[in-house]
């Protein structure tokens, strides 16, 4: 029993991403898509908090990071990318999503 | 495994539509049924067939109308949301005395219940909004 | 799955009223919603809290007040509003800013109790990990 957490908003243009973050526990994971694939470049003021929690997976998806010029060279360590087939896949995996808009 | 999806946002204005589409798609791919999209908020603004979007992007409600039709997709407008945003099908449009309607093909405009109903009958659902 | 089985409803209520549409249509989804007979919970984060803010007063914005519809939600069956303590106190306010919201408890001769639960950001995840369906808007 777990949750896949989804973060479609930029942490820099919204608070959704480190609320998001204040409410995992261990076992979820978190997937960030569209603007949300920001908080994943490493370096960014946001970085820290994606690997904060402990016991939780965190992935970006692989579409929006290109969309937007990011690649896998520039992620935070630790950050998996999935496509939105990987996408399907957590969210049969893990018992509900909950979508942090 | 059994979906529900919802869709918040109308097209192109935010990235919403496109997400939950791609989902979709990725989900009937991989063999999972879709047992509904609803569309709700803003997002009864994907179901009108009167949109000339550019050439040369993609046509949201297009795109959703074939999945509808082709791939027995139930898509669903909330009526409530659609009569605040002037989605209208010919039966409503005559209820409320409107001189058309818009409604797209492969939608339908139902009550709130039907997200509701989605989320009793689904096993996961899948919020995209703004 | 069969009628008896109920399932687990979250609706999450992050926004403030009136800014944008999401507070009201999200009520409406609850009221239409209670008719299901599911197992139902309201959770107030972030801005979100600010729905249950009292003296809500619309008629300055030209805007319907919809903020005593939150005051019958124990006539549709939902007993259960959760605020988060955090949300609240980075905002400045308590539960004394908020409506008081009460439901008559039958089995209690309808004695008036509560509805709103101040709870902390580990009980709120906690209550999203209990979830069956989780409704964002």
């Amino acid at each position: 029993m777990s949750t896949l957490h989804t973060v479609n908003k930029s942490p820099y243009e919204r608070s959704s991403a480190a609320t998001a973050f204040a409410h995992v526990l261990e076992g979820d994971a978190v997937l960030m898509i569209e603007d949300g694939v920001l908080a994943a470049r490493k370096g960014g003021a946001f970085a820290k908090q994606l690997t904060a929690a402990k016991g939780v997976e965190v992935y970006a998806l692989g579409p929006d990071l290109e969309a937007r010029g990011i690649k896998a060279g520039d992620l935070v360590e630790g950050v998996k990318v999935v496509g939105y087939d990987g996408f399907v896949d957590l969210a049969a995996t893990h018992t509900r999503v909950c979508s942090w808009l | 495994m059994k979906f529900a999806v919802v869709v918040n946002e109308g097209p192109y204005t935010h990235q919403a539509s496109d997400s939950a589409l791609n989902f979709v798609r990725a989900a009937l791919e991989k063999g999972h049924e879709i047992f509904r999209v609803f569309f709700y908020h803003d997002g009864v603004n994907n179901g009108t067939r009167y949109t000339v979007p550019p050439q040369d992007d993609r046509n949201l409600q297009r795109l959703w109308s074939e999945i509808g039709l082709t791939k027995n997709v139930d898509l669903v407008v909330c009526i409530a949301a659609a009569q605040r945003r002037g989605i209208l099908d010919a039966n409503e449009a005559k209820r409320q005395g409107k001189d058309g309607d818009n409604i797209a093909p492969g939608f339908r405009i139902s009550g709130l219940g039907q997200l509701i109903e989605a989320g009793i009958q689904a096993d996961r659902l899948v919020v995209f909004g703004d | 799955m069969s009628a008896s089985e109920k399932k687990k409803f979250l609706y999450i209520n992050r926004k403030a009223p009136y800014g944008t549409i999401y507070a009201l249509e999200s009520l409406e989804v609850v009221l239409i919603g209670a008719a299901f007979e599911q197992d139902v919970a309201l959770a107030f984060l972030d801005d979100g809290v600010y729905q249950l803010a009292d003296g809500q007063a619309t008629s300055g914005v030209g805007m319907k007040n919809f903020s005593k519809t939150y005051r019958a939600l124990g006539d549709y069956e939902v007993r259960k509003l959760y605020v988060e303590k955090e949300s609240l106190e980075e905002r400045g306010l308590t539960l004394e800013n908020l409506m008081p919201i009460t439901y008559e408890d039958e089995n209690e001769d309808y004695a008036e109790k509560p509805s709103i639960f101040l709870v902390g950001r580990a009980e709120i995840a906690n209550l999203i990990a209990q979830s069956d369906v989780v409704l964002s808007f």
